[in-house]
């Protein structure tokens, strides 16, 4: 009846595993007598569960994603304290089927619930604005892209309280991942959990190249897009290329674990080295996806606190352009110990060598527009300037381990994992911080606190440095990754290091958790009245902030590229039009709540095994979205006079303020 | 939005305040949306191909495709399926003509080819399962199931669609929706029928030859 599924499953045993399940219910349950309390149940359901208005998806998208950086970054810290505790002799306090699962969950929650959310929020909350477009292409589409992503992570953190993850590392190799080696329900858990939000993610690619394409207001051609929507194309085209191939590399090894087949086991015929070619083949493109949105952001920022037009922007285009097309034929650099010869090994050592030319071409773009530039140094400057230089660092320590020769010798060593570490911190996660800080007026109408923006940045900057340049020099030494305890004195020491690393960005993070509600406290006195407090270039601030559901009450016409500043410089600005016209717009709708809900139960009854279930999850979430195709009354017309009191009470803001 | 160079651009009876502001076309935008779904459908099949190809040789001491297969059979199977593809066309022409009783029975001979196509290829399976050469048999034969039956998942998913618009049109007509519902599943019917000659070519006569 309940397949695999027995109470033995809930791991009362490990008392770190279920003090995490009491946090997680206490949280939980916190939040929801909260809501209750406040009686803010409905209004949750109406105005943001089931919204289809861009802006309440990208921001549900970053909540999301910060909520899953405390539980991605708690599991960082249980590494490091146990790796400094277990380095001389000692068996620390993880044992290592429980700490294989952490550095599992580490990784897969970082990577897929973390940073792709946040960045895919930041592009719903930003694309549509800077193109001066009312929603995205498929707004019912965008919010079922995101209940799907929720899925995958409900999935994940119910791994937490029932059952276990898996312990494979974060991209589950086979034939570790596979059912001889790994009975339990942990890599079950993995590929439903990553199938589910995979697909959200690859309908939101859709989605955006769609919207990008085709939604650009009048008089904005392609060399006239914001660098910010130049990025989130291409990554969306990224995502658009690569996702299908994690979906049936995933989709192997579950047939390989449910049905017996034999596509990545040792025997029959199965050839675990397809796995790690396939899954690199998405996972290498993966990486771009999430590091060339962070690169617009960069550029954006820098150019509106420098008050200067982006330096060199048609470079920065085909630089993206060229990282785009390239990220697909270096995945083999990922294994070159495999032992593919030293041709294929030449090949793709150069051409990981070539990427990181279009990728300087960009470092210097942004110092470029910084000279000669009146530089603020605001906190998104800051995140922006501890990028530039941590980025370069990271792309040279890439570029060493690019030479086929010199990664034989680091290959899995912890000097890859600082590598790569330097590369996603210095890269994505300041990145978005940077974009959070940027765009946190558009979407919610109040700056951030700058002080305490200014603490958590310098407590990440230096915290990171701490916490990884042991790391490079024990890759040196010759520390291998994911070791549960170790018993080496000489190791010990840097192990301690990075540990008060971590511990130092722990109080960024506070920092930033204290800023965001000093904020919401002092949201009167830091509102955004203008819709534009940083002076800034592009569209997405000629608008009020938040922005009116209908984004423009008409169209903007574009000439060139820095739209808004140069509407800005010819003083076409600040004055309610005469007349509005009605405005065409979707209708909110619960399907993709109920869909995504059915199918977070087939992923369940899946990695359970309970068919019964499984059936009648998807072909219920089927028949829901059938009977939603039926529904005709998708859309409706917001009167003119609606517009015309909205558009008045922003100006009245604007007179007031002047 | 509060631009002046809108007033400047536009003449000013265009500022009847009845007017609906900026009508995108819905229709082209979903086909275009359809096109790069479809793009992605074809990675998806591109990865399945080279994981057959990959594996193909790799029959673990059991059948092998020239043993297994038999052409004649699969030529069928491949006709049934291509007509198809040509009796949607003629769907797709009656859509141009407004006529909807020939739509809804070319679709209903579509869906009938369809179902000829899915019951061949369920018979194909059973057979080799039952004499023992079935997708855990070895590696080739993993790699054969998951392709051919990922691509008959594809139809079949095609054919409740083709139910549901059916459905759609018998309960509201021709509209401009149910246009470019009906323009979408003949992209994506289309489309099968090239995965599938990717499918015969690659698996069936190179296999056999």
């Amino acid at each position: 009846m309940f397949g695999k599924l027995t109470f033995d499953a809930i791991p009362l045993n490990e008392p770190v595993a279920m003090g995490g399940v009491a946090a997680m219910v206490f949280g939980g349950l916190a939040a929801a007598s909260l809501i209750t309390y406040f009686r803010l149940w409905g209004w949750l359901w109406k105005e943001w569960f089931t919204s289809v208005d861009h802006k309440k998806i990208g921001v549900m998208y970053v909540v999301l994603a910060l909520v899953m950086l405390l539980r991605g970054f708690s599991d960082a810290i249980m590494m490091r304290t146990q790796q400094a505790m277990a380095s001389t002799g000692g068996a620390g306090y993880l044992p290592p089927d429980h700490y294989d699962q952490v550095f599992t969950a580490h990784g897969v929650i970082m990577i897929f619930f973390m940073a792709m959310p946040f960045i895919i929020g930041l592009m719903n909350i930003v694309v549509p604005l800077q193109i001066g477009a009312r929603d995205v292409a498929f707004p019912y589409l965008n919010n079922l892209s995101f209940w799907l992503t929720a899925s995958g992570a409900v999935l994940i953190n119910l791994s937490l309280a029932l059952g276990e993850f898996a312990r494979t590392g974060w991209l589950a190799y086979p034939p570790l991942s596979e059912l001889q080696y790994s009975p339990g329900v942990g890599v079950d858990y993995y590929i439903w959990a990553l199938q589910i939000s995979g697909v959200g993610t690859l309908l939101a690619g859709v989605n955006f190249v769609t919207t990008i394409l085709k939604m650009r207001t009048t008089g904005m051609g392609m060399m006239q897009m914001p660098v910010f929507t130049w990025t989130a194309l291409c990554a969306n085209m990224l995502i658009v290329a690569a996702f299908p191939i994690l979906t049936v590399t995933l989709a192997m090894l579950a047939l390989d674990r449910y049905l017996g087949m034999h596509f990545f086991t040792n025997e029959a015929g199965g050839n675990p080295m397809m796995y790690v070619n396939l899954i690199w083949a998405w996972g290498h493109p993966e990486v771009y996806i999430l590091i060339l949105p962070c690169f617009g952001i960069f550029s954006e920022v820098i150019s509106t606190f420098s008050a200067k037009r982006l330096f060199g922007y048609k470079s920065m285009v085909y630089a993206t352009v060229c990282i785009t097309l390239l990220s697909f034929v270096v995945w083999l650099h990922h294994f070159f110990t495999m032992g593919s010869g030293a041709n294929v090994n030449a090949f793709f050592g150069i051409s990981t060598m070539i990427i990181s030319i279009p990728t300087g071409v960009k470092i210097f773009n942004w110092l470029f527009t910084m000279y000669r530039g009146r530089v603020q140094f605001t906190t998104p400057v800051l995140w922006t300037i501890g990028f530039i230089i941590t980025f370069t660092i990271g792309g040279m320590t890439g570029v060493l381990m690019a030479v086929p020769p010199a990664d034989y010798v680091l290959h899995n060593s912890l000097f890859l994992i600082a590598h790569f570490h330097n590369a996603i911190i210095g890269g994505v996660v300041f990145g978005c911080m940077a974009g959070f800080t940027y765009w946190f007026p558009k979407a919610l109408g109040f700056k951030l606190d700058e002080r305490l923006g200014k603490v958590s940045f310098w407590c990440w900057f230096v915290g990171f440095y701490i916490a990884f340049m042991p790391l490079y020099v024990l890759g040196l030494m010759g520390m291998t990754r994911r070791l549960n305890h170790v018993d080496n004195p000489v190791w010990h020491v840097y192990l301690v290091v990075a540990m008060v690393g971590a511990f130092i960005i722990a109080i960024g993070i506070a920092a930033q958790i204290a800023q965001i509600l000093l904020s919401i406290k002092n949201r009167v006195a830091l509102a955004d009245l203008t819709g534009d407090p940083w002076n800034g270039r592009t569209l997405e601030w000629a608008v009020s902030s938040p922005p009116p559901f209908y984004n423009f009450a008409t169209e903007p016409v574009v000439t060139g590229r820095d739209a808004f500043w140069e509407m800005k410089e010819q003083g076409l600005l600040n004055e309610p039009l005469p007349a509005y016209r009605k405005i065409h717009m979707p209708k909110n709708t619960g399907t993709g709540v109920v869909v995504s809900a059915f199918i977070t139960v087939l992923g369940f009854a899946l990695i359970w095994h309970i068919w019964w279930l499984a059936i009648g999850g998807i072909a219920t979430g089927i028949l829901v979205a059938i009977i939603h195709s039926f529904n005709e009354d998708r859309d409706y017309y917001v009167p003119s006079d609606v517009v015309a009191q909205t558009e008045g009470k922003y100006f009245k803001q604007i007179l007031a303020r002047a | 939005m509060n631009i002046q160079a809108r007033l400047l651009a536009e003449p000013s009876d265009a500022f009847i305040s009845d007017d609906i502001d900026v009508h995108h076309d819905t229709g082209s935008m979903t086909l275009l949306g359809f096109w790069i779904y479809l793009m992605s459908d074809c990675v998806l099949f591109a990865a399945l191909f080279a994981g057959f190809a990959v594996l193909r040789n790799n029959t673990a001491g059991g059948p092998d495709a020239h043993e297994l297969f038999s052409l004649p059979y699969v030529a069928v199977e491949t006709a049934c399926l291509l007509v198809s593809s040509f009796t949607y066309g003629m769907a797709m022409l009656a859509v141009e003509r407004g006529r909807q009783s020939a739509v809804l029975a070319w679709l209903g001979v579509t869906l009938l080819l369809g179902l000829g196509f899915m019951g061949m290829e369920l018979n194909e399976f059973g057979n080799l399962i039952h004499d023992g050469a079935g997708p855990d048999r070895s590696g080739f034969l993993s790699a054969f199931f998951t392709l051919v039956g990922t691509h008959g998942l594809h139809v079949a998913s095609g054919m409740v669609w083709m139910l549901v618009l059916i459905a759609h049109v018998l309960r509201s007509g021709l509209t401009d929706a149910n246009k470019t519902r009906l323009a979408c599943l003949s992209l994506f019917w289309h489309f099968l029928d090239i995965v599938w000659i990717g499918v015969f070519t690659v698996v069936y006569l190179m296999g056999v030859a």
